[in-house]
């Protein structure tokens, strides 16, 4: 099958003298996703990247799914390659969209000629073209403006590439280029969309999950791993590290005012993350935090939490409304999974009244009783961490 | 040892999916429902079942709803494409050669007023492609075809029924019951435009009661039963996990469909050219049918008496569909068989136990069965 997918590169080709750098993680990106599919020869030229299968049977289909959430390519399409040679082209072009040319009432074609030594320009590409999909289709006209199916002919370095619409990709630019950073995951609706949003900007994942049995179960730890294999999708493989919490959350509940349960264990959480997050060489620290939303994450509570940060902590939803972080949810598949009904660690030992406004000097005298360091010591030393999202044994 | 001829009508239980059973009965035992650590185990063991079986049509998880078997997907499919396409139309194009599941919703829906438009097959059991694009149009709500008939192993134009459906804008879902295709040829419904199909367990060496239906991620069917919200809702009560999870592993079982269909076919072949060398026989299977199937006629000897002098032999083959148990079979009258073709006919299935012996046992013991019970003989 002479079938190939075309890649078309997103904000990268914008980049100045580091633009090898992009473009080769992108590359690298690119034949991990597809390795376990079968073998392609992918390979980038005149800003576009073509993924050709070098076996037959290879699922293109799914290939192309995939390929459509790799960050850094802005559209994609399937395209059917023949020779550099007008017949070639012409019978190309009439069989490869065909079903789709039988089903349309209206259509033109675009050419594209980057390899000048062609000796027929695009408007004569273009011309030709038609001329022989008009006889072939008779019940087709010609429609320059609002066309059923646009059939593109590009004639490049390496071949000739019939394809119809491009379809949009994920845009951003390659996961790598950004550094890493930890996420703190919960198992709710937003942190998985946070990580997705970073991943977006060029940012490797390390996820951190904290569980405190017996109030959290078995499934709601599974319910995160199910939810970073979603974002995994996206933003690649990653590890997700599982922190057992619950002595910690005893001990506060146990010895701090109850109105600053939520915002004491919300810094111990940043200390266990930012431990973690050394260890795995991040460069800072990502959450789902959205302003308002809840007790905890309102200005002054977001300030306590970062005071005991020395890493910078994205917070990329801060200024979201929670139905527009909905919509990227389900865009994302992440949704579904987010509203199944188990208790995280977040939603246990919550303070009727919670301190809005927390001021930092109550809040660390509020934690004194505790022996914070040999806590999230403990809690770092017991983090097991699972692999996540990858498609080879390494 | 019993020679078993009658894949069709089910098949013997592989151990493995026999031992799965076992262990989800005795080990496994927990409700996956359940919130414990025994639930969310046998959960997990319903999602590897799950996954064997999505895996198995290059669908994906959440596209499979486990039923009881085939009839029930079959009626969840029908009755639920219905009643998403109402409001488009009440017409509905199936053939005359479908299984009793199907033919009896179709029935059904007649008596409540829809137009129910049934393709006849030629006398080899074919339907034409063009017949199916003929009959599909704009009003059109269901195309239900099955994509191998049970009696006589003909192969249906479903892809050309998905390419109908589109060329003509039609609003049409397209159900096909691959029950006899499943785990024999490869099906990918994704690919082919098939919006809902039907597959069952005990036609793949899996225990009885246990089917799947696969929903197409697209399309939303309404629920018939109604309860716990188990199978996304579809098919609620606690979920048949030994059963499901048997399925599962007769599908993780199944061997190299190209390289088993190769061995099948010679089998066939061989069966074919044995039988027609015996006096007065017909085949009426079609020469390119799934090979799985071979239906003839002795022309002589009645099917019923012929069937029950091979059991004494241990040779145990069947008459047409189980399911019509003995009732003249509709789908070679559709075929427009002569009665005594019809009165005669014997179908044998092959699976994957089947061996070159038990062929020629079976040609053997035809050929006495002739010879001492046929009547009107020269």
């Amino acid at each position: 099958m002479n079938e190939i997918l075309l890649l078309k590169l997103g904000e990268l080709v914008l980049k100045g003298l580091n633009r090898k750098l992009f473009e080769n993680l992108l590359l690298k990106r690119i034949q991990y996703t597809l390795c376990d599919l079968g073998q392609f020869d992918i390979r980038l030229a005149q800003s576009t990247i073509t993924v050709v299968p070098q076996q037959a049977g290879v699922d293109l289909e799914e290939a192309a799914e995939r390929v459509s959430k790799i960050f850094g390519i802005a559209a994609f399409s399937r395209a059917y390659v023949t020779e550099k040679n007008m017949d070639a082209i012409l019978q190309a072009a009439g069989e490869y969209l065909g079903e789709e040319l039988e089903q349309a009432e209206t259509f033109k074609i675009e050419a594209k000629r980057s390899d000048k030594k062609f000796p027929f320009n695009s408007p004569q590409i273009c011309m030709q073209v038609g001329e022989y999909l008009l006889e072939k289709y008779p019940h087709l006209t010609v429609d320059v403006h609002h066309p059923d199916c646009i059939v593109y002919v590009e004639v490049r370095d390496y071949g000739a590439y019939i394809r119809g619409r491009a379809l949009q990709g994920a845009g951003g630019i390659p996961v790598g280029t950004g550094g890493k950073a930890a996420v703190l995951i919960s198992g709710g609706i937003d942190s998985p969309v946070a990580a997705w949003m970073m991943a977006k900007r060029g940012v490797e994942l390390t996820a951190v999950h904290f569980a405190s049995p017996p109030y959290t179960s078995e499934r709601a730890e599974d319910k995160v791993v199910r939810l970073l294999t979603r974002v995994s999708e996206y933003s690649g493989r990653m590890k997700m590290y599982t922190v057992p919490f619950t002595k910690v959350q005893e001990q506060i509940r146990a010895n701090c005012p109850e109105e600053l349960f939520t915002i004491i264990m919300r810094r111990f959480m940043m200390r266990v993350a930012e431990q973690i997050a050394k260890k795995e060489e991040c460069g800072a620290l990502i959450t789902g935090e959205s302003l308002g939303q809840v007790a905890s994450q309102t200005m002054q509570a977001v300030g306590c939490t970062d005071m005991v940060a020395e890493m910078p902590v994205f917070r990329p939803l801060i200024g979201m409304d929670k139905t527009e972080i909905i919509a990227v949810a389900r865009r994302i598949g992440t949704f579904e999974i987010s509203i199944e009904p188990y208790e995280d660690c977040c939603t246990i030992f919550t303070p009727k009244h919670p301190r809005t406004k927390p001021i930092p000097a109550f809040v660390e005298k509020g934690e004194s009783m505790l022996h914070v360091e040999a806590l999230v010591e403990e809690c770092v030393q017991n983090a097991r961490y699972r692999k996540i999202g990858y498609r080879r044994q390494d | 040892m019993e020679i078993y001829l009658d894949n069709s009508a089910t098949t013997k239980v592989c151990r493995p999916a026999a031992e799965k059973v076992m262990e989800c009965m005795t080990v496994l035992y927990g409700n996956p429902s359940s919130l414990h650590t025994m639930g969310f185990a046998a959960e997990k063991e319903m999602t590897k079942a799950r996954a064997a079986v999505a895996a198995q049509m290059g669908a994906k998880e959440n596209e499979i709803i486990f039923t009881s078997g085939g009839t029930e997907a079959n009626n969840m499919a029908v009755f639920g494409a219905v009643s998403v396409g109402k409001r488009h139309g009440n017409k509905i194009v199936t053939t005359a050669i479908e299984h009793a599941s199907v033919l009896g919703c179709m029935e059904q829906l007649e008596k409540n007023g829809y137009e129910v438009v049934y393709l006849q097959p030629d006398s080899h059991g074919m339907i034409l492609p063009d017949q199916a694009a003929q009959a599909i149009d704009e009003r059109t709500i269901l195309v239900s075809m099955m994509l191998v008939n049970n009696e006589v192993g003909s192969i249906l134009p479903v892809e050309a029924a998905a390419k109908a459906i589109k060329q003509k804008k039609s609003p049409a879902l397209l159900h096909t019951d691959a029950v006899q295709a499943f785990g024999k040829i490869a099906v990918n419904p994704r690919k082919s435009g098939i919006d809902l199909m039907t597959v069952s367990g005990h036609k793949i060496h899996a225990p009885k009661g246990i089917g799947a239906l696969y929903v197409a991620k697209d399309v939303r069917i309404p629920p018939r039963t109604f309860g716990g919200g188990q199978e996304k809702g579809l098919r609620p009560g606690t979920e048949a996990l030994p059963l499901i999870c048997g399925f599962g592993e007769a599908v993780a079982q199944l061997p190299d469909l190209s390289r088993e269909m190769e061995r099948i076919q010679s089998l066939y072949d061989s069966c074919r050219e044995q039988l027609l060398q015996l006096p007065g026989i017909v085949i009426n299977s079609p020469g390119q049918g799934l090979p799985y199937v071979l239906n003839f006629s002795t022309c002589s000897v009645r099917s019923e008496t012929m069937l029950h002098f091979l059991a004494s032999r241990q040779i145990f083959v069947s008459a047409g569909s189980a399911c019509a148990k003995g009732k003249q079979s509709h789908v070679l009258a559709a075929m427009g068989l002569e009665r005594g073709r019809i009165q005669t006919a014997l179908r044998v299935s092959f699976s994957r136990e089947t061996t070159r012996q038990d062929v020629s046992a079976l040609v053997q013991g035809v050929r006495e069965g002739i010879s001492s019970l046929a009547v009107g003989k020269a």
